[in-house]
C-alpha cells in the first residue's frame, strides 16, 4: 500500500512524502498498516475531568469577582446618592476641611460627622511599614541561617518552631502586645501613648516573620547545590557564596515572601485593634496612638445604620484597602518578573 | 614521552573515604588509594560508575567537605603539604586547585561577571586587573572570539559547549596550578567535545590536569597517564599508551576491552 493512497478512515488525503507513514498509522511487524484509534479519542472521563477542573477554577475566579462587585456596589452611593452627599463626598474624604481642630479628621458619629480617610490611611501605612521593616529582615536572615549555616540537627528544630509561629491566633499576639510589649516599649522609649504604631507594628511583625521565613527558606533551599559547589570550588568562602550566589538566585522567592507579608500586614485586623490605641491622628510619629483602616471597619461596621453615609464610607474604605493591596501586589509582581527576565538572559 | 622526568605535584597516600548515609552503615568509597600526580601532566581516571573516581577527584580540593556524612583518612600532599590536615586553609587550596564539573553551571549573571567571580571572591578590586584576568582567561579557554562582543550578555544564553568553556575560563581566571575535571564533556555534543579536548592539550602547557572520564577513547586522546579505578580500589596507573596496549592487570584489560563496565 502506498503511503499517499487515501485510507478508509480519512476522507481527505493529505499529500505526504513517499517515505513517511501517515500520522495516525503505525507499522506492524508484518509491514502492513494498522489504524491506531486511541490517538484520536481519549476516554470519555478525560473530558469530564477537564470540565470539572474548569468549573472549579472558574468558581474561584467568580467568587473573587463577586467580592469586587459587592464592594463596588455598596461604595457607589458615595458618588450617586444625594442623601450621602449631605454629609460626605469623595473630595471631602481626601481634602483638608475647615473643621474645628485638624483639617483631616475621622469622627463619623459626632454632631458634624467627619469622614477623612487620611488619618486611617496614614495609620495603616505606618503600622504596615513598621511591621515589614522589622519582620522581613528578621524572617529573611532567619531563613538564610536556617537553610545555609545551621547544622542539620539545629535546622530540624528551627524550621518547625518558626513555622509554628504562623499558627498562633492573632488575638493571642494581640493580648501579648497589649499587656507585655506595650509596657516594655513604654519603659524603653518613654512614649506618651502606651499603645502606639510601634507596638502594633512590632506585634504584627510576629505574624509576617513566619510567612517571609517559610517562603524565603523554600526559595533558598531549592537553589541547586551545584551553584554553591561551583562557587566554593572557585575558592569563594561560604559567606561570599551565600551573599553572591545563593541569595541572588533565591531573590524572586524572597521578594514574593515580603510582598505576601506586606499584604498580610495591611489586612491584619485583630492585633491592630488591640495594640494600636485606635485614635485617628494625622502624624508620622511612631510613638502616638494610631487607627488603621481595618480596625475602623471591624469596630464600626457592626453599629452603623445600614445604607447610611457612614455605612457607605466604610465600604469605600474597604475598596481603598483592596485597591491598595492589589496595586502593591501588581507592582511587586512586575519587579519580580523583570528581575527574572534579567537573570534569564537574552 | 619522558613523563618520568616531571616532578610530583600531588602525592596521595593511603587514602580512605567513607560515606555514611543517615542511620545506615558506613560504606567505603575509596580503599587505600596511593597515587602520584605529576606537574603539568594530564592524568585521566577511568572506571565503571560508582568506582570512586569522582570521589577521589573531589578529595583533591576538599570539595568532599560539602557532602554530609563523608569521612576522609590518609594524606594528600600538595607540593609536600598535607591538604587534609586539620586547620588547612581550604579556601586557599581551592584557589590553587580548581574544578570543572560534569554539568556546566554558569551563574545567572553576565558572561563577564561569571569569569570575574572567583577573582572578585578573592578580594581583587582593581578594575583593570579584573578585566585583564577575564580577557586572558576567556582567551585561554578558547571562548574569547565567540563572546568578546557580548561580555555583558547573560551567561545563560550560551550553548552547552560554550557554557562549559565559560566554566573552564572561570576556573582559569583564578590562576590555579591544578585543574580537576569531572567528566567535563558528558553533557556536550561531539564537536564541542573535540574542542574541549583540544583545549586540554593547550592548557597542559602551564597546568596540571586530572580528568575523570567515562570514555576510554577520551582518556587515550588527552592524557599522558591513566589510572583505573574499580570498586574503590586503584587497580592500576601508568602511561596511557601502555595502559591501553598492554595493561599489567587482568581487570584493566577486561574493562578496556569492554568485557564489563
Amino acid at each position: 500500500m502506498s503511503a499517499t493512497s487515501p485510507s478508509r478512515n480519512r476522507p481527505a488525503p493529505v499529500p505526504v512524502p513517499e517515505s513517511e507513514p501517515e500520522p495516525d498509522r503505525e507499522h506492524t511487524p508484518t509491514g502492513a498498516f494498522r489504524t491506531v484509534e486511541w490517538r484520536r479519542s481519549p476516554p470519555a472521563w478525560h473530558r469530564v475531568a477537564e470540565i470539572a477542573i474548569k468549573v472549579t477554577a472558574l468558581t474561584a475566579i467568580v467568587a473573587i469577582a463577586l467580592i469586587f462587585v459587592f464592594i463596588a456596589l455598596e461604595s457607589l452611593p458615595l458618588f450617586t446618592s444625594k442623601l450621602v452627599h449631605q454629609e460626605v463626598t469623595f473630595a471631602k474624604m481626601w481634602l483638608r476641611q475647615a473643621w474645628d481642630g485638624p483639617g483631616w479628621a475621622w469622627q463619623p458619629t459626632s454632631g458634624v460627622p467627619k469622614f477623612s480617610i487620611l488619618p486611617l490611611l496614614i495609620g495603616s501605612l505606618k503600622i504596615t511599614v513598621v511591621s515589614v521593616a522589622v519582620g522581613a529582615p528578621l524572617g529573611i536572615l532567619a531563613a538564610i541561617f536556617t537553610s545555609q549555616i545551621a547544622p542539620r540537627w539545629l535546622r530540624e528544630i528551627l524550621k518547625p518552631t518558626i513555622e509554628l509561629l504562623a499558627g498562633i491566633p492573632s488575638v493571642v499576639i494581640g493580648v501579648f502586645a497589649l499587656l507585655v510589649m506595650a509596657t516594655w516599649f513604654q519603659r524603653a522609649f518613654g512614649f506618651e501613648h502606651r499603645l502606639n504604631a510601634l507596638v502594633a507594628g512590632c506585634a504584627l511583625s510576629l505574624t509576617i516573620i513566619p510567612l517571609v521565613f517559610t517562603l524565603a527558606e523554600d526559595a533558598l533551599s531549592s537553589v541547586p547545590k551545584s551553584f554553591a559547589d561551583a562557587s566554593l570550588a572557585l575558592g569563594a568562602t561560604r559567606m561570599y557564596t551565600i551573599v553572591n550566589v545563593i541569595v541572588p538566585a533565591a531573590l524572586p522567592g524572597i521578594a514574593a515572601g515580603v510582598v505576601l507579608g506586606f499584604g498580610r500586614a495591611i489586612g491584619e485586623t485583630m492585633i491592630v485593634v488591640m495594640a494600636s490605641g485606635n485614635a485617628a491622628l494625622v502624624n508620622w510619629s511612631l510613638g502616638t496612638s494610631t487607627r488603621t483602616i481595618t480596625a475602623t471597619i471591624a469596630q464600626e461596621m457592626a453599629e452603623v445604620v445600614h445604607g447610611s453615609p457612614h455605612y457607605v464610607v466604610l465600604f469605600v474604605l474597604g475598596a481603598t484597602l483592596l485597591l491598595f493591596a492589589f496595586a502593591t501586589n501588581l507592582v511587586a509582581q512586575r519587579i519580580v518578573d523583570r528581575f527574572r527576565r534579567k537573570r534569564g538572559g537574552t | 614521552m619522558p613523563t618520568a622526568a616531571l616532578p610530583t605535584k600531588i602525592e596521595v597516600q593511603n587514602l580512605n573515604v567513607f560515606y555514611r548515609a543517615e542511620k545506615k552503615a558506613e560504606t567505603q568509597a575509596l580503599k587505600d588509594v596511593a597515587l602520584e600526580i605529576r606537574d603539568r601532566e594530564v592524568l585521566a581516571l577511568i572506571g565503571p560508575s560508582g568506582c570512586g573516581k569522582s570521589t577521589f577527584l573531589r578529595v583533591l580540593n576538599r570539595m568532599n567537605d560539602t557532602v554530609p556524612g563523608a569521612r576522609v583518612e590518609g594524606r594528600v600532599l600538595l607540593e609536600g603539604e598535607d591538604v587534609l590536615a586539620k586547620g588547612y586553609d581550604v579556601v586557599g587550596l581551592r584557589r590553587r586547585v580548581g574544578m570543572v564539573f560534569q554539568r556546566p553551571q554558569p551563574f545567572p549573571k553576565s558572561i563577564f561577571d561569571n569569569v570575574a567571580f572567583g577573582v572578585r571572591a578573592h578580594g581583587l578590586t582593581d578594575k583593570n586587573e579584573i578585566v585583564r584576568r577575564v580577557e586572558s582567561a576567556l582567551g585561554r579557554a578558547a571562548l574569547w572570539d565567540e563572546v568578546k562582543d557580548r561580555l555583558e550578555a547573560s551567561a545563560l544564553s550560551l550553548s552547552g559547549g560554550q557554557a562549559q568553556r565559560l566554566c573552564i575560563a572561570r576556573a582559569l581566571a583564578v590562576e590555579p596550578e591544578v585543574l580537576l575535571m569531572d567528566e567535563p564533556t558528558s553533557a556536550l555534543d561531539p564537536i564541542a567535545t573535540a574542542r574541549l579536548e583540544e583545549l586540554i592539550h593547550e592548557l597542559r602547557a602551564d597546568l596540571t590536569i586530572v580528568i575523570v572520564t567515562h570514555s576510554m577513547q577520551q582518556a587515550a586522546r588527552v592524557s599522558q597517564r591513566t589510572g583505573f579505578f574499580y570498586m574503590g580500589n586503584l587497580i592500576e596507573v601508568g602511561p596511557t599508551k601502555q595502559m591501553f596496549t598492554r595493561p599489567r592487570e587482568n581487570k584493566t584489560e577486561d574493562y578496556i576491552s569492554g568485557r564489563f563496565g
